[in-house]
């Protein structure tokens, strides 16, 4: 599975917990992996970024509230304004809502209990970077582990991102409440995408499942530019 | 000086921490509860509170799902 | 207060303070008799349990560290080891159940931190009072959200584990926390303090007056003072954790460090001192560079402190420096706060004043106190129990209902569900098997890791249920292929002051070094919890055993869900001494814990469950699962659910059972109990494959087919499985009475 030397920076904030694994992931498809320290001011030409689960500070205020304004978010969010590719993943995803890089945001899950299961998702929107190897329409099976994944956007914004087909994953099982069973979106431009299920979760034979690869490997076609 | 500083849940969102609540307190006995909203406290100590706006809409407060209100306290 | 009152109300006895004048040769001072009241508390002085630990075996093989350190430590293979305990946090749950879960997990996890093992794995065996009440359902709930809180923020996966449900634990529950974490067998750090003029470092987060004399809480019963005490409680940061264990690795990849500690009970006191002990050297800590969160705290305040998140650390003084800077850059709190000498003291300076000096061997060294052990009045009645007491009922499929629907026996999804069980993309076997097994990455290898306690069992026959405890830990990783190796164990048991108390302790002791000896499964490390009980009384004796296993090929594996229709399902295992004493059965449906449990056979235990083991590790049996709580027909329908398959038993298994180790009653045929029995499913075209393997002497037949959608056995069972699951899977955090099983 060659990466034709891709590389792909992955974001390290103070209690990301998914770097380690996100950066493994990246390996396996045989991209460069690149970690991106918090602190530092640069993405050390990355081609596309991710930016891990976990709890950033802790998820204190609000998950992703203080992480957003980490010294590296600056160089990404130029990075994502000008077109680069970039995936939120879990916390990473609701960081992303904070920068105000995708719209609405996460809030506690309407069962109000943390939530670590499999799910069966849709892809939906595949005209993004994240997105562009999997066939539209089509379903698999994905793990979360969260405890704010309940998507929420108002209603002109929601409708907006409907019309716009920037739904990017669906929940075919809702876990957590979220408005339209949203589990991902991407921005107007479509290189910024934000999903709750843990693709690098899924990379694995030795760990039962493969199918979070049909996510992160349409980046490899998509970064070799 | 003093500063507290509420934050809640603006109206028409969903508040799954208040829903809880307000379901939790009858069980215990107690009636008559209606609507219950579930925000934050913060108290900070400040030189002055010209910046406290800003803070709130920066940082403290996340204005697509809260609304805040803030007062010197002492 | 006087003197007397003085030492009293910090838990020292006369005996005690005497001693300490007598090893002292004068009268200590206020900070210097704190130092002995926590350090000689039965939570940290064992002084109880001491001279009984002595009869577990300790050494084996593989182990590369026993009881002694933060953690034992095992070989896995390829250069790999793992560090693990267990620990209890009983007393601190009871009052503050959120943060004492809560920090139970952090305090675990910086045990193995502190050998240089990053933390890869954690489990929790709980224990609680009947759902049916109010505070059990408070207790249960906010421990549960305390584990994940800390375990799923601080990104270590919570993978298995256990939680049990009697009368016996109210008001009393009981929280264990262990954790499993993976070392280079050449990286393993010791806590010895060694070099004179090495500096001290502590690392972490600010200190403050949190769980002052928490030590010494803990070795107390609880009474409705207890509840007044939630001041002493300590409360978690796992961000600062996160940060913690990343900062240490940091460290020890650099080679930074002579050694390191965790700082738990009795704060830096206790740290400083054992390391200090062990290392035959003296340690000087001066309390005014402790970076401090609380104005106006007094010397003896600032080493006594629990505050969590904090490690200590003895440098070389030329990377100091770089200690600092690496904490800073982590977002720590760094400090030097004291050097290592040759004096042998524990010193406690205040700025240039002394304010206390002791011999650290003295605080390490708490008295031992060995008691007669005397079989208490309440088991012989306990152990009388006639069946024809018990009416058998006419419903079976109801029975059957009820059964999976009780919190002993059903789903625990509505638990693991609220932990983060796959960070770290490690976990290969996920919750709701019999044992969570992990894969080590760049390797064909894998480690199984399982709680289990028996607490029913082990007071209705103490020493019995102590090698029962054992040999279903055995079982659990048996079943799954791996091999077991070692084994951390958590003793919670009453007041050893008590009759009934100290020979529980003795004999599950007893029973459970017998089994080790037996097995091959030697004790490497663990904790004693004791004093757990109220005025209403003590908890059932349990002894909580986390056992830990090795797969040379992980993708090798069992799990009990049926995976094919048409797969011939096997019992292994004679099943011949069947018995009601002390069953889930008795308990759920008759309401009764009476009886003499059969005694577990261990040459037999070991024997079979090697043999499954085996036939896992060739490939041949994916799906297995060892019978227990419930007996046979339980765990066949929870092997149905797992898989989403039925099973129909062959015609004339039940009658055969019935007249067999039923001896006539149905209800012992379908439900009673007894040990070192497994069920296995295979498909039918590798039947002799199995009789093979299993070869002549031991006992197993076929018992039914996997299909279909319902349980069915002969004339007595026949229920779907959509019915079945909805009384398994129920929530238990749900409605109390939501549950009950009337139809």
């Amino acid at each position: 599975m060659g990466g034709g030397g891709v590389r792909l920076g992955v974001t390290i904030f103070p209690g990301s917990n998914c770097d380690r694994d996100a950066l493994y992931a990246v390996e396996r498809m045989g991209a460069e992996p690149v970690e991106l320290w918090h602190a530092d001011a640069d993405l050390k030409g990355s081609d596309a970024v991710i930016v891990p689960g976990g709890f950033s500070y802790g998820d204190y205020l609000r998950p992703g509230a203080i992480a957003r304004f980490a010294k590296v978010m600056a160089a990404l969010e130029d990075f994502a304004r000008s077109g680069g590719p970039v995936l939120g993943v879990c916390n990473g995803f609701q960081v992303l809502t904070e920068a105000h890089l995708l719209p609405g945001a996460l809030l506690r899950n309407a069962g109000m209990r943390f939530v670590c299961r499999r799910v069966r998702v849709r892809v939906e929107a595949t005209e993004t970077p994240w997105t562009s190897s999997c066939e539209p329409g089509e379903e698999l099976t994905l793990p979360v582990a969260h405890n704010e994944g309940n998507y929420f956007a108002d209603p002109v914004t929601l409708e907006q991102i409907e019309a716009d087909d920037r739904v990017v994953l669906r929940y075919l099982e809702n876990p957590n409440g979220s408005a339209n069973d949203i589990a991902g979106v991407c921005n107007e431009d479509r290189n910024v995408v934000g999903i709750m299920p843990h693709p690098e979760r899924a990379s694995d034979p030795a760990l039962g499942s493969e199918e979070g690869i049909r996510v992160l490997r349409s980046i490899l076609a998509e970064a070799r530019v | 000086m003093k500063v507290r500083i509420l934050i809640r849940p603006k109206s028409g969102i969903l508040d799954p921490q208040g829903e809880a609540v307000r379901s939790a307190l009858p069980a215990l006995g107690f009636k008559g509860v209606g609507t219950v909203r579930v925000g934050r406290l913060i108290e900070m100590e400040v030189e002055s509170a010209d910046a406290v706006d800003a803070m709130c809409t920066r940082l403290l407060a996340n204005p697509t799902i809260e609304e805040y209100e803030w007062e010197v306290v002492g | 207060m006087n003197l007397q009152e003085t030492y009293t109300s910090l838990g020292l006895s006369d005996f005690e303070y005497d001693r300490i004048l007598e090893l002292l040769g004068r009268a200590p001072n206020y900070l210097e008799l704190s130092l002995f009241s926590v350090m000689w508390s039965e939570h940290c002085g064992y002084k109880n349990s001491r001279p009984l630990l002595r009869r577990f075996p300790n050494s084996g093989l593989r182990v590369l560290q026993g009881p002694g350190e933060n953690a034992g430590v095992v070989e896995v293979g390829e250069g790999w080891a793992l560090a693990f305990k267990v620990e209890s946090h009983n007393h601190p749950s009871a009052v503050e159940p959120y943060e004492g879960a809560a920090t139970g997990v952090g305090g675990i996890i910086r045990d193995i931190l502190a050998m240089g093992a990053r933390p890869v794995a954690l489990l929790d065996s709980l224990r609680f009072g009947p759902l049916g009440e109010e505070r059990n359902r408070y207790l249960f709930r906010e421990v549960v959200r305390g584990i994940g809180g800390y375990g799923n923020a601080v990104g270590v996966p919570t993978v298995g584990g256990e939680v049990e449900f009697a009368g016996a634990y109210s008001g009393n529950p009981l929280v264990n926390a262990m954790c499993v974490g993976l070392i280079r067998t050449e990286d393993l750090v010791r806590s010895r303090a060694t070099g004179e003029g090495n500096l001290v470092v502590l690392l972490g987060s600010k200190t403050g007056r949190d769980g002052i004399h928490g030590a010494t809480f803990a070795s107390d019963e609880l009474t409705e003072e207890s509840e007044s005490k939630r001041s002493n409680v300590q409360v978690g940061d796992p961000f600062a954790e996160k940060m913690l264990i990343e900062c240490c690795l940091k460290l020890l990849d650099e080679s930074l460090l002579v050694s390191l500690q965790d700082l738990g009970a009795a704060g830096i006191a206790s740290s400083a001192s054992e390391m200090a002990a062990k290392g035959g050297v003296g340690i000087e800590v001066d309390a005014e560079r402790v970076p401090l969160r609380e104005t106006g705290m007094e010397p003896y305040e600032v080493v006594i402190s629990e505050s969590q998140e904090r490690m200590l650390a003895v440098v070389e003084p030329d990377k100091v420096g770089r200690v600092l800077g690496l904490a800073e850059r982590y977002g720590l709190v760094g400090a030097v706060i004291g050097r290592v000498t040759d004096h042998g003291e524990l010193r406690v300076k205040n700025g240039g004043e002394t304010v206390g000096s002791v011999p650290a061997e003295y605080l390490a060294d708490a008295p031992v106190y060995e008691r007669e052990v005397v079989r208490p009045a309440y088991l012989d009645e306990a152990r009388s129990s006639d069946p024809e007491d018990y009416p058998q009922p006419d419903d079976y499929n109801l029975v059957l209902k009820k059964m999976l629907a009780h919190p002993n026996l059903c789903s625990r999804r509505s638990i693991f569900q609220q932990y983060d069980h796959q960070v770290g993309v490690d976990t290969v076997i996920l919750p709701g098997a019999d044992a969570a097994v992990m894969r080590i990455k760049g390797t064909n290898l894998g480690f199984a890791v399982t709680t289990d306690g028996r607490g029913r069992h082990c007071y209705l026959d103490p020493r019995g249920g102590g090698a029962a405890t054992v040999a279903e830990a055995y079982r659990n990783l048996s079943c799954v292929g791996a091999e077991p190796v070692a084994i951390t164990n958590c003793l919670n048991f009453g007041s050893p002051e008590k009759t009934e108390g100290y020979y529980q302790l003795a004999e599950c002791i007893e029973g459970m070094a017998q089994a080790c000896e037996a097995f091959g499964t030697p004790i490497v490390s663990g904790n004693a919890s004791l004093y757990n009980e109220t005025e209403a009384g003590a908890v059932y004796p349990t002894p909580v055993v986390g056992m830990v296993g090795v797969l040379e090929d992980v993708s090798r594996y069992a799990t009990p869900g049926f995976k094919r229709e048409g797969d011939m399902v096997v019992v292994i295992g004679s099943g011949s001494r069947v018995s009601l004493a002390g069953s889930d059965y008795l308990e759920v449906v008759h309401g009764r814990v009476a009886g003499e449990p059969p005694e577990p056979n261990l040459d037999a235990e070991k024997k079979i469950a090697d043999l499954v083991r085996e036939m896992v590790r060739s490939g041949l049996v994916d799906t297995a699962h060892d019978i227990s709580g419930g007996g046979e027909f339980v765990a066949a329908a929870k092997m149905a659910l797992a898989g989403g398959l039925g099973i129909e038993y062959m015609e004339g298994e039940f009658e055969r059972r019935l007249a067999g180790q039923g001896r006539g009653r149905a209800d012992v045929a379908l439900f009673g109990e007894e040990h070192g029995a497994f069920l296995v499913a295979v498909p039918w075209e590798r039947w002799a494959e199995l009789r093979d393997a299993l070869g002549g002497d031991v006992g197993h037949y076929r018992t039914g087919t996997v299909g279909g959608d319902s349980v069915k056995v002969g004339d007595v069972i026949d229920v779907k499985l959509s019915e079945l699951r909805e009384a398994y899977e129920r929530d238990l955090f749900g409605a109390p009475g939501g549950a009950e099983v009337t139809h």
